[in-house]
């Protein structure tokens, strides 16, 4: 009897996932449906907690322990961490999920008792969870390194297709060879996770830092599916509908995140943006024109229309605010301001809309792509700050450059442009950027929190 | 072929959960606009989390003198519980910031 009921509130918290989902995908509903789905989370803690089992020593000091260290410690770091740093620590977060998979398929193998057939569905399944685990585990760490800036793009395998089919071929064959022995042999399957986390880095460090919001989507989806897979070790039905949803729900994600770059999935992980900068057109020396603070602001605060195209440097630079100050005194002296967001502006699509919101710039001025490019013929002026490759021309005129095809924001359609960047380095993709050589096109270098802080003021002495 | 049929038999009802839960998840976040892909990511990404319940399933079987296992999955369930704490304060945190600028 017990049992039955505790199934049916599985169910609930299944209900609660689903309803949690659902709702985070509309923008008034969002934060309730977080919360609706950190309820599910609580509730089948919680329920797990009491499930009655067959040998239970429940152990519950431990269980606590574990739950209070890793509580703590996420709601710190959730707390602690800079906007700036969101898209790492969902990668880390998602890294750390995919570990525990892989411990649990770990233990599990061991566990087996003794004569277990090894060519069975339970072998299977534990392979499975312990072998996608690992990739989750230790590709989002090579990601949240990217990301971060520890680990360099300058990083490259030698042939790094061949090596990740090698891998890949050789962890199959490792399975497969594992579960023909006719008894469990585990320093086989040690062998077998050292070789899955090894594949996990392999796979995402030939992948450029542009990609990086793709692969943590793609990651995600591979920790839902390690979950359903550990879930399918305990028959426990939260874990397999819990695990499988986030796992279809992060492959549409990822999918729509690689339309909005006009690429195939299949395009990022085996193309990747690594080993490019054969781009045509770069031999030729051209020289960049430079503006001056004082300048851009009498130009900015005489014109009609002004368009901003933020990017990640603004992120980085942590502008935001600054940024929309100088919005504010622009409005006040006429000027009609928005933002022209690029759906993968920044290192995750809505990084810039969630950037922006902290900074209080209320949410109409924001253009997304197609909008945008129609305003753009009829806008004075364009202040691109710290972003790059989504205002980069050769994704639409030159067939050789690795972004060919990227839908970009034509900002060389506007009056004149003006680009806040550090230095004349490329882009997160690694690639040169003509539209700094553009006629239109005048430069402002320094940070951008600074330059635009410069600006305000000038802005407001002209 | 027959072991597959008997697979395929006794599992009938886990394949037909796994199917239709591949497509509920494919069908929630179809349309999604593209203000909510970093938090919907997140959430997602915290209830991947669940993967804790495997790990306290895990720690209430075992033998209360195997250290081992007890430490493992005491670890496991402290990196799955990150996952989960973390993941869904940070994506609340990222949402506060939508409701902030509404007023």
């Amino acid at each position: 009897m017990e049992k039955e009921l505790i199934d049916f509130l599985y169910l609930i918290c299944i209900i609660l996932f689903i309803v949690g989902l659902k709702r985070l995908s509309h923008p008034d509903s969002a934060k309730k449906g977080n919360m609706i789905a950190g309820i599910g989370m609580g509730l089948a803690i919680v329920i797990t907690m009491f499930y009655p089992m067959e040998n239970e020593s429940n152990n519950y000091a431990w269980i606590f322990g574990g739950l209070i260290i890793g509580g703590t410690i996420g709601y710190i770091a959730a707390k602690k961490i800079k906007m700036t740093k969101m898209p790492e620590m969902v990668s880390l977060f998602n890294g750390l999920g995919g570990a525990c998979s892989m411990l649990i398929a770990a233990v599990e193998f061991y566990n087996l008792p003794e004569g277990t057939p090894m060519m069975s569905t339970q072998v299977l399944t534990i392979i499975f969870a312990l072998f996608v685990g690992s990739i989750a585990f230790t590709g989002s760490i090579v990601a949240w390194g990217k990301l971060d800036g520890f680990l360099r793009d300058s990083l490259v395998l030698p042939a790094p297709q061949i090596i990740n089919l090698g891998m890949l071929i050789v962890v199959l064959g490792l399975s497969a060879y594992i579960m023909f022995l006719p008894e469990m042999n585990f320093t086989l399957v040690l062998v077998l996770l050292g070789l899955s986390m090894v594949y996990g880095v392999t796979f995402v460090t030939p992948i450029g830092g542009g990609d990086m919001p793709v692969v943590i989507s793609l990651l995600n989806s591979f920790t839902g599916i390690a979950a359903a897979g550990a879930g399918l070790i305990y028959g426990n039905q939260v874990m397999i509908v819990g695990g499988i949803i986030v796992g279809a729900a992060g492959t549409i994600l990822t999918v729509l995140m690689c339309n909005a770059m006009n690429r195939s999935l299949f395009n990022v992980v085996i193309g990747g943006f690594s080993g490019s900068g054969k781009s045509s057109g770069s031999g030729r020396e051209e020289v960049v024109k430079e503006a001056s603070h004082g300048d851009t602001a009498i130009q900015l605060k005489y014109s009609n229309r002004v368009l901003i195209v933020p990017g990640y440097g603004l992120a980085v630079a942590q502008a935001q605010h600054v940024c929309h100050d100088l919005e504010k005194a622009l409005e006040n002296e006429g000027v009609d301001v928005k933002y022209a967001i690029h759906p993968v502006a920044g290192r995750m699509p809505g990084h810039m809309n969630v950037l922006l919101a902290e900074a209080d710039v209320p949410y109409p001025k924001l253009l997304e792509l197609e909008e945008a490019n129609e305003q753009m013929p009829n806008t004075d002026m364009v202040l691109v700050i710290g972003a790059n490759d989504v205002v980069n021309p050769s994704a639409k005129n030159d067939p050789g450059s690795p972004i060919y095809g990227m839908p970009i924001l034509d900002v060389e359609l506007a009056g004149t442009v003006i680009v806040l960047k550090r230095s004349m380095r490329p882009g997160y993709a690694g690639i040169q950027n003509p539209l700094f050589f553009g006629e239109k096109t005048k430069m402002l270098f320094g940070d951008a929190k600074d330059s635009l802080s410069k600006l305000k003021t000038e802005v407001g002495n002209a | 072929m027959d072991s597959i049929m008997q697979f395929i038999i006794d599992n009938i009802e886990m394949l037909y959960i796994l199917v239709f839960a591949v497509f509920l998840g494919m069908e929630v976040i179809s349309k999604v606009p593209t203000v909510l892909h970093t938090p919907l990511m997140s959430g997602a990404n915290a209830i991947s989390g669940v993967v804790v319940i495997g790990a306290i399933i895990l720690i209430r079987n075992a033998d209360p003198g195997n250290y081992i296992i007890l430490i493992i999955g005491m670890l496991g369930i402290a990196l799955a519980t990150v996952n989960v704490i973390g993941g869904f304060a940070v994506t609340d945190r990222m949402l506060q910031m939508f409701k902030k600028k509404k007023k």
